[in-house]
C-alpha cells in the first residue's frame, strides 16, 4: 500500500501508466474492434482520416485501414518490447549475479564477454542478427535480446559486488548457507529495485528497435507494425502525412508512458533517493 | 562568572511532520561562558547535535526554530540571515566535525584548505596565509608540520585529520569553538591526545568550547560543566563535579552506572582443561595488487598469533584499529582463510578446510557482527533470518521456525518473528544478532565489536544478556572490542593486540591491574575518565 502510495505521489509516473494501461487495453481489444486482418484491403487507397465512417484515421497507400493496423500494431509491439526485455534479463541477470558474486577470473571472464558485446554498435548487431536469421517476430525478439542484456549484466554485478560483503551476507555465508542460496535468497532480493526500473526503460528501448528495423523492411512480414507503417508510408509522407504521423505518435506515447513509468518505479522504490532530488 | 558568550534561552525546534516525536529539542536554555568547557552529553537522538547546528545556522531541512532565542554578542542567532550567518561561522564561531575522514576536501593539500579559512573573511595576502597556516599545524602538534602543510589528507592519519580540523577551527582565533563529537571516530590513545590538546588550546586562548559527546569518561577528562539531554529536553546542568560525582536525576545516575569500566575486573580465572580452541602461530598477510606503476603492498595483518580458549570462557581481544583484532576474529570463524598455522576446535583443525567441508563445520562457530543495521537483510523476516541456519543445515523449516520464536524469546523479544528488521531499533536488532549466532547452537561465539555502535545504556543491556546467556548456556565467547572498559566487563581473560601481534595476554583482573607491556600501560592510560574510574572504586 505504501509502495502504491509513493508511486502516486508522483504526477508524471500517473500519467504514464494511465496511457500505458490505455495503449495495453489497445492491444487486448484489437481483434474485437478491428477483427479482420490489418492487411486486407478494404478501402479506395489515401483516404484521410475522419472522411468516412468506420475509418477515423484513413487508409493507406494499398486501401488497408491505418486504425486497424496502428490497434493490431499495439499488440506487437507492446509483445516484443517485454519478451526480449525478459529474454535480455534472463541472460544479463545470471551473468552478472555470477559475475560480482565470484570475481576475480570468473569475472574477468564474464566481463570480457560482456564487453565483445559492447563493443559493436547494438542497432548494427541487431540489424546482422535479423538478416541472417529471417525476419520473425522470434528473430526480432532474439536479436534486441542479444543487443540489450549487456547493461543488465553491468548493473547487476555492480550491485552484487557492492552486497556481497555486507554483514548479512557474511552471516548467512556464516550459518552454512550455500553459495546458490546466498545469491537467490540473500543478495538478488536487494538488488530488485534497480533491475525494475531498467527493466522498464529496457522495454522502451526495445519498442524502438523494434520499430527501427522494421522501418528498414526487416519486421515479420506477417505482422502489422508500427515501425512498418512509418517505413512503408516514407515515401508518401508529403502527400499522406496521417500514415506516418499516428503510428509515430503512438510510439512516442508509449516509450514516453514507460519512462514515466521508469521513473515513478524507481521513485517509488527508492524513498530516501527521491526525497533528495527534491 | 563573565557575561556568557553564548546564551541559549528557551530554545525550540520543530521536527517535520511524520518525525518520531514533535520537537528535536524542546524549551533548552544554557550559557556557554568564556574560557570553559561545558559538554552536552546525551545518547544517539537526545537533540544535542541540533542545538550546536541551530547555533551555526546549520540545521537540516525540515528544522525549524519556533521558539527561544540564541544570543551571541548581542544578536540573536536564530533571525541572522544566511549572509550573516556565513561572516561569523570560522571567524567568531569555530566547529570540529566528528568524522575528518569526510570533514576535509579529499583533493586539497592540507596548507590550501587552512588558507581557504583566511580567504572565505578576506584575510590576509595568500603568502601570510600559508606561514600562518604553518604556524597553526605548529600549534595543534602535528608532526613534521613543513610536510604535513603539502600533504594530501589521505597522506594523515585519523589523529593528524583531525587536528588539521582543529587548526582550522582555530584560524581566525574565535570566542566560541563547538565540537561534535571530535574524538569518537578515533582510538583511545589518539582520542587522549586531541583531548588533551582541545583543553590546552581552550586554555592558551581563552575560548568558550561547547563539546558535545555521548562518552561520559570523556566528560570526566574534559568538561567544566555538564549539560545532560534526554529527549530533547535537558535533565541536567551543573559543574562537572556535581553532575558525576553527585548526579540528580535518575537518567544521569543509569547513564553514569552505564559506564562499562567504571569497576576493576573480578578474578574469574579457570584453570584451563582441555582447550575448546587452539590457534597457533596464526599468519594472515593482506596483499594489495600492484598495478603497472605501484609496487605492491603487504600488511600483516596476523603475526604469529598463538592462544588458547577454554569451554565456558570470555576471552577479550582487545586493540586499536589496525592491531589484527577484526581480522583475528574472521580467521577464527573462517571469513578469511589465514595463510598459514592451525586453528583447532575440539580437535578438528578448521584452517585447511574447504568448499563443502568447510560447509559443514561452519556451525561450530558463529559471529554476532558489529554493525546492528548492516547485519540483518532488510528483505527477510526476522524469524527466518533466525531459522536460516538450522534450515541451510537441515533442520525441517516448520522446526527451525519455531525455535527462532524461542530464542526471540530468550533475548528478550517475543512474538516478534514475523516483522522486518527496520521495525526494530538498533538494540533490538543486535539481540536478533544474538539470537540468530545461537540458533545452531555453535561450541564457540566469535563478537565483533557487538556493543561498539550502541549507545551506552544500550549497550549495557546487551552486556547484560551476554553475560546471562553465557551463564545460563555455557557459552565460550571470543569478544573482540575496542573498548577496554567494555572487556573488562565481561571478559576473563583477554588478549592486547598492536600491529598483528600479541603483545600481553592473561586473566582481565592481571591485565588491568598490573599490566606488563608498556602498549598496555598506554592504552589503559588513555581510557578516558580513568582517575575519576579509580577514585570512585
Amino acid at each position: 500500500m505504501k509502495f502504491l502510495a509513493r508511486f502516486a505521489q508522483n504526477r508524471g509516473a500517473l500519467i504514464g501508466l494511465i496511457i500505458l494501461v490505455a495503449i495495453i487495453l489497445m492491444a487486448i481489444l484489437a481483434p474485437l474492434v478491428f477483427p479482420e486482418s490489418p492487411w486486407r484491403m478494404v478501402q479506395r487507397p489515401f483516404l484521410p482520416p475522419l472522411e468516412q465512417d468506420g475509418f477515423p484515421l484513413g487508409t493507406d497507400t494499398m486501401g488497408r485501414n491505418v486504425a486497424s493496423g496502428l490497434m493490431h500494431g499495439a499488440w506487437v509491439s507492446l509483445l516484443i518490447g517485454l519478451v526480449s526485455t525478459t529474454v535480455a534479463l534472463a541472460i544479463g541477470v545470471p551473468l552478472g549475479a555470477i559475475a560480482g558474486y565470484y570475481g576475480g577470473l570468473i569475472d574477468d571472464a564474464l566481463m570480457r564477454f560482456t564487453e565483445f558485446f559492447q563493443t559493436i554498435p547494438n542497432f548494427a548487431l541487431a540489424i546482422v542478427l535479423v538478416a541472417i536469421m529471417q525476419p520473425s517476430v522470434t528473430s526480432i525478439v532474439l536479436a534486441i535480446a542479444l543487443v540489450s542484456w549487456p547493461p543488465v549484466a553491468r548493473l547487476v554485478r555492480a550491485e552484487f559486488m557492492s552486497l556481497r560483503h555486507r554483514e548479512y551476507v557474511e552471516a548467512a555465508r556464516l550459518v552454512g548457507q550455500g553459495d546458490l542460496t546466498i545469491i537467490l535468497r540473500q543478495i538478488l532480493p536487494n538488488t530488485l529495485s534497480p533491475i525494475i526500473v531498467l527493466a522498464s526503460l529496457m522495454v522502451a528501448t526495445a519498442i524502438l528497435l523494434e520499430s527501427a528495423l522494421s522501418f528498414l523492411g526487416l519486421g515479420d512480414p506477417n505482422v502489422m507494425s508500427w515501425g512498418y507503417m512509418i517505413g512503408a508510408a516514407r515515401t508518401v509522407i508529403r502527400q499522406a502525412w496521417w500514415l506516418s504521423f499516428f503510428p509515430g505518435v503512438a510510439i512516442l506515447l508509449t516509450v514516453l508512458s514507460l519512462n514515466l513509468v521508469g521513473e515513478g518505479l524507481d521513485d517509488a522504490l527508492n524513498p530516501k533517493l527521491a526525497r533528495e532530488r527534491q | 562568572m563573565s557575561d556568557p558568550v553564548l546564551s541559549i534561552r528557551g530554545l525550540t525546534l520543530a521536527l517535520p511532520k511524520g518525525a518520531d516525536r514533535p520537537y528535536a529539542v524542546e524549551d533548552v536554555s544554557y550559557d556557554v561562558h568564556g574560557s570553559e568547557i561545558l559538554c552536552v552529553v546525551g545518547e544517539s537522538g537526545s537533540g544535542k547535535s541540533m542545538a550546536a547546528n541551530a547555533v551555526m545556522g546549520l540545521l537540516p531541512k525540515g528544522v525549524r526554530a519556533t521558539g527561544g532565542e540564541v544570543m551571541f554578542d548581542g544578536q540573536n542567532l536564530l533571525t541572522l540571515t544566511e549572509k550573516q550567518h556565513r561572516e561569523l561561522r570560522g571567524l567568531r564561531i569555530g566547529m570540529i566535525f566528528q568524522e575528518p575522514m569526510t570533514a576535509l576536501n579529499p583533493l586539497m593539500r592540507v596548507g590550501a584548505q587552512i588558507g581557504e579559512v583566511f580567504e572565505a573573511h578576506n584575510k590576509l595576502t595568500p603568502p601570510e596565509r600559508q606561514a600562518r597556516a604553518l604556524e597553526l599545524l605548529i600549534e595543534v602538534g602535528i608532526p613534521q608540520p613543513e610536510k604535513a602543510i603539502r600533504a594530501y589528507p589521505f597522506e594523515l592519519s585519523g589523529g593528524q585529520r583531525q587536528r588539521v580540523m582543529i587548526a582550522m577551527a582555530l584560524a581566525l582565533e574565535p570566542e566560541l569553538l563547538i565540537a561534535d563529537e571530535p574524538t569518537t571516530a578515533l582510538d583511545v590513545t589518539t582520542q587522549a591526545q586531541i583531548l588533551e590538546l582541545i583543553a590546552d588550546l581552550q586554555r592558551r586562548h581563552g575560548m568558550a568550547v561547547m563539546f558535545i559527546t555521548h562518552d561520559f569518561g570523556v566528560v570526566a577528562e574534559i568538561a567544566t560543566r555538564v549539560c545532560v539531554m534526554r529527549e530533547g529536553r535537558i535533565v541536567e546542568l551543573g559543574t562537572a563535579r556535581d553532575v558525576l560525582e553527585r548526579p540528580q536525576h535518575d537518567y544521569t545516575r543509569a547513564l553514569i552506572e552505564a559506564i562499562p569500566g567504571n569497576r576493576i575486573p573480578e578474578s574469574r580465572y579457570l584453570d584451563p582443561p582441555t582447550p575448546l580452541l587452539e590457534v597457533s602461530h596464526l599468519h594472515k598477510v593482506f596483499r594489495s595488487r600492484g598495478g603497472l606503476f605501484k609496487a605492491s603492498r603487504e600488511v600483516h595483518a596476523l603475526d604469529d598469533v598463538s592462544f588458547i580458549l577454554a569451554p565456558g570462557e570470555t576471552l577479550g581481544v582487545v586493540g586499536e584499529s589496525g592491531s589484527g583484532k577484526s581480522t583475528l576474529g574472521r580467521c577464527v570463524v573462517r571469513l578469511e582463510r589465514p595463510d598459514s598455522g592451525t586453528l583447532t576446535l575440539s580437535g578438528i583443525d578448521l584452517s585447511s578446510l574447504k568448499g563443502e567441508a568447510l560447509r559443514r563445520e561452519r556451525r561450530r562457530v558463529q559471529m554476532i557482527f558489529q554493525d546492528p543495521y548492516a547485519s540483518l537483510n532488510p528483505r527477510t523476516r526476522v524469524g527466518m533470518a533466525i531459522a536460516q541456519g538450522p534450515i541451510a543445515n537441515g533442520v525441517a523449516r516448520d522446526k527451525a521456525l519455531k525455535q527462532a520464536d524461542e530464542l526471540l524469546e530468550l533475548v528478550g523479544l517475543g512474538g516478534v518473528a514475523d516483522r522486518f528488521p527496520h521495525e526494530f531499533s538498533g538494540g533490538q536488532r543486535q539481540r536478533i544478532g544474538i539470537a540468530r549466532a545461537l540458533a545452531l547452537d555453535p561450541e564457540l561465539i566469535v563478537a565483533d565489536e557487538a556493543v561498539s555502535a550502541l549507545d551506552v545504556s544500550i549497550q549495557a543491556q546487551i552486556l547484560h544478556l551476554l553475560e546471562d546467556l553465557k551463564h545460563r548456556l555455557s557459552l565460550s565467547l571470543l569478544f573482540i572490542t575496542h573498548d577496554l572498559r567494555v572487556a573488562a566487563q565481561i571478559c576473563d581473560r583477554i588478549l592486547v593486540m598492536q600491529n598483528g601481534r600479541i603483545v600481553e595476554q592473561g586473566s582481565a583482573r592481571d591485565v588491568f591491574l598490573n599490566p606488563q607491556a608498556a602498549y598496555t600501560r598506554e592504552l589503559l592510560a588513555a581510557i578516558p575518565g580513568r582517575e575519576q574510574a579509580l577514585a570512585s572504586a
